[in-house]
């Protein structure tokens, strides 16, 4: 036997891995399967699920309602929901809402998270050796106490500003929970950066604005993309800050779904919500991949 | 232009510090507050026992705290202490081997990263459910004998999530190593288990530990999937808070904050003193 699997690689290697992959099919595949299965049935009265075939989650999500009769009734909803019409037919854009807000948010925290975040990196990145610890070592201790914690924090101050409970707050909310996210792996590609390039950047003539634009902006890319990954997908999925500074008007598809699994008990519904957020987030990650890379050299380190 | 950097980045930096810290500061300082409803900083608290302290001497009378506390910590220390024997296993066989099951172990070890959080919290909580339902009701178990969420559910929870960390942490460090090593210590007459565990380990540790200091990290942040997959009994310090945030808030929330971020603090500086000895 033994003697059998020092002859076997392929043996070996599939041992060393099988628990993780035994893990991993137990506790990621076939829970997302089941979950997929759930998202096509229905809830029966008590909260059960009856298991079918149905697409009535997802043409809910859609917001689509009974008062749709044909193709012109489904355009003329669409039209006066697009122009932002008080009349509407067969369409209630709750649900559409929610989404557009979602990814909305999701966007504006990860543009602002770079804005705020690369001048920092930089300055880091171009510190002297010596403090360039110390540096980073601040920007970790925040990330280390916890997250409920730290949305926590903000409910002073903003009540003391009176934009408790706003869109606003939810916005800040986010920029502080992920900033550091962001902030890391751009470091890690700034720092990678040789100065030397800037000193040959200078000698042939670029001022510092052609320096950044042409050297540190282009090597510095992997960085924030890889930022952008870390951010954005948490951001989409995330319930804790519209909760906590958001109040009970701003609805994000991470709260429509925890209340359809706790508060609501329509686990058929809140399971076809989370698999539209998966694809949803797996769409722009696929588009935003394709375009600039993984950004993984910098995530392995 | 080498070291000269312009006064107004600077300043932006400072600005972003002080972004980062200003909340922290004022959680803090309000775990000192004399009013119970903590809405405005009326006086620095000074009643018996405990005078200025007197928040986080009621800390230690409050037993759901300090259970939260413990469970906290029972779950990281076991979840980081089987993700990175999982996790190092897992990266071993995927930098050194090639075998049938390669590129869907590498797909299915990805996806926790790209996913989020919130979707594989109530995947896992379909599951848990599934299989408590037909466990209780094939043993017909009832009442307090029904079979439940608990610590155990969000331990393998939290090996679930933080394995892909490990594994590519790991993996990592395996890309530079330097196969020779482990091949002259073939030649010199080790056996593949001496070569392990005398040369092929020592030289993966530093990423074996730092894979599972983010193990750890992970686990102790979390919220969302132990939010899922917490039961009674398994409540940690991130579900205790959240679950006091939608009651009243007192002072004594900002003192176990308080107390949270301090251990951190201490533990953090600590790791960085003993990595620099290392060094």
């Amino acid at each position: 036997m033994l003697k059998r699997l020092r002859e076997h690689k392929s043996l070996q290697g599939t041992l060393l891995v099988s628990p993780a992959l035994l893990w991993m099919i137990a506790l990621l595949i076939i829970p997302l399967i089941l979950v997929v299965i759930t998202s096509f049935g229905q809830r029966d009265p008590d909260g059960n699920v009856i298991y079918g075939f149905s697409f009535d989650n997802y043409v809910r999500l859609t917001g689509t309602t009974d008062t749709c009769q044909n193709l012109g009734d489904y355009l003329n909803g669409a039209w006066q929901m697009i122009i932002g019409s008080e009349a509407r037919t067969c369409f209630d854009p709750l649900y559409v809402q929610i989404l557009w807000r979602s990814v909305l948010i999701a966007i504006e925290t990860t543009a602002l998270v770079i804005v705020m975040g690369y001048p920092l990196a930089y300055f880091v990145a171009r510190a002297p050796i010596k403090r360039r610890s110390t540096l980073l070592f601040l920007i970790l201790i925040p990330l280390w106490t916890n997250f409920v914690i730290r949305v926590y924090a903000w409910i002073r101050i903003l009540r003391a500003f009176d934009i408790l409970y706003t869109p606003g707050a939810v916005l800040i909310g986010m920029i502080y929970e992920f900033l550091p996210f962001m902030i890391l792996p751009m470091y890690t590609s700034l720092e990678k950066i040789d100065p030397s390039l800037y000193e040959a950047s200078a000698d042939l003539g670029a001022n510092s604005l052609r320096t950044f634009l042409r050297v540190t902006l282009p090597l510095s890319m992997p960085g924030v993309v890889a930022g952008t990954i870390l951010v954005f997908v948490p951001v989409m999925g995330t319930f804790v800050v519209s909760d906590i500074l958001g109040g009970k008007q701003f609805v994000l598809i991470g709260n429509l779904i925890q209340s359809q699994f706790l508060s609501a008990r329509d686990p058929t519904f809140g399971s076809a919500a989370s698999i539209l957020l998966m694809v949803m987030t797996l769409i722009v990650m696929i588009f935003y991949t394709r375009k600039f890379g993984f950004g993984e050299e910098v995530i392995v380190g | 232009m080498s070291n000269r950097r312009s006064p107004w980045l600077t300043l932006f930096t400072f600005g972003v510090y002080i972004f980062l810290y200003a909340p922290i500061v004022v959680l803090i300082l309000f775990a000192f507050n004399s009013s119970r409803q903590n809405v405005v900083f009326e006086s620095v608290v000074n009643k018996e026992p405990c005078g200025v302290f007197y928040w986080f001497c009621a800390l230690t009378n409050n037993s759901d705290a300090i259970d939260a506390a413990g469970n906290t910590l029972t779950i990281a220390i076991t979840s980081t202490i089987l993700s990175t024997i999982i996790g190092t296993m897992a990266a071993l066989g995927l930098q050194r081997y090639t075998f049938r099951l390669k590129s869907f172990s590498e797909v299915s070890l990805y996806i926790p990263i790209v996913i989020p959080e919130i979707v594989m919290g109530i995947s896992l909580l379909v599951l848990f459910n599934g299989i408590f339902n037909g466990l209780n009701n094939a043993m017909q178990l009832a009442g307090d004998q029904r079979l439940g969420l608990g610590l155990g559910t969000v331990i393998v929870s939290h090996i679930a999530f933080s394995v892909p960390f490990v594994v590519l942490t790991v993996r990592a460090r395996l890309h530079s190593f330097d196969k020779s090593v482990e091949e002259a210590a073939m030649d010199l007459g080790a056996n593949e288990w001496t070569t392990f565990r005398r040369v092929t380990l020592p030289m993966i540790m530093p990423g074996v530990l730092s894979g599972a200091m983010l193990a750890f990290t992970l686990s102790l942040d979390d919220f969302i999937i132990t939010f899922f997959t917490n039961g009674p009994g398994s409540t940690t310090l991130p579900i205790y808070v959240y679950g006091l945030l939608r009651r009243t808030i007192t002072p004594e929330v900002n003192a176990l904050s308080t107390v949270w971020i301090m251990v951190v603090l201490i533990a953090l500086i600590v790791s960085r003193r003993l990595q620099r000895r290392a060094a």
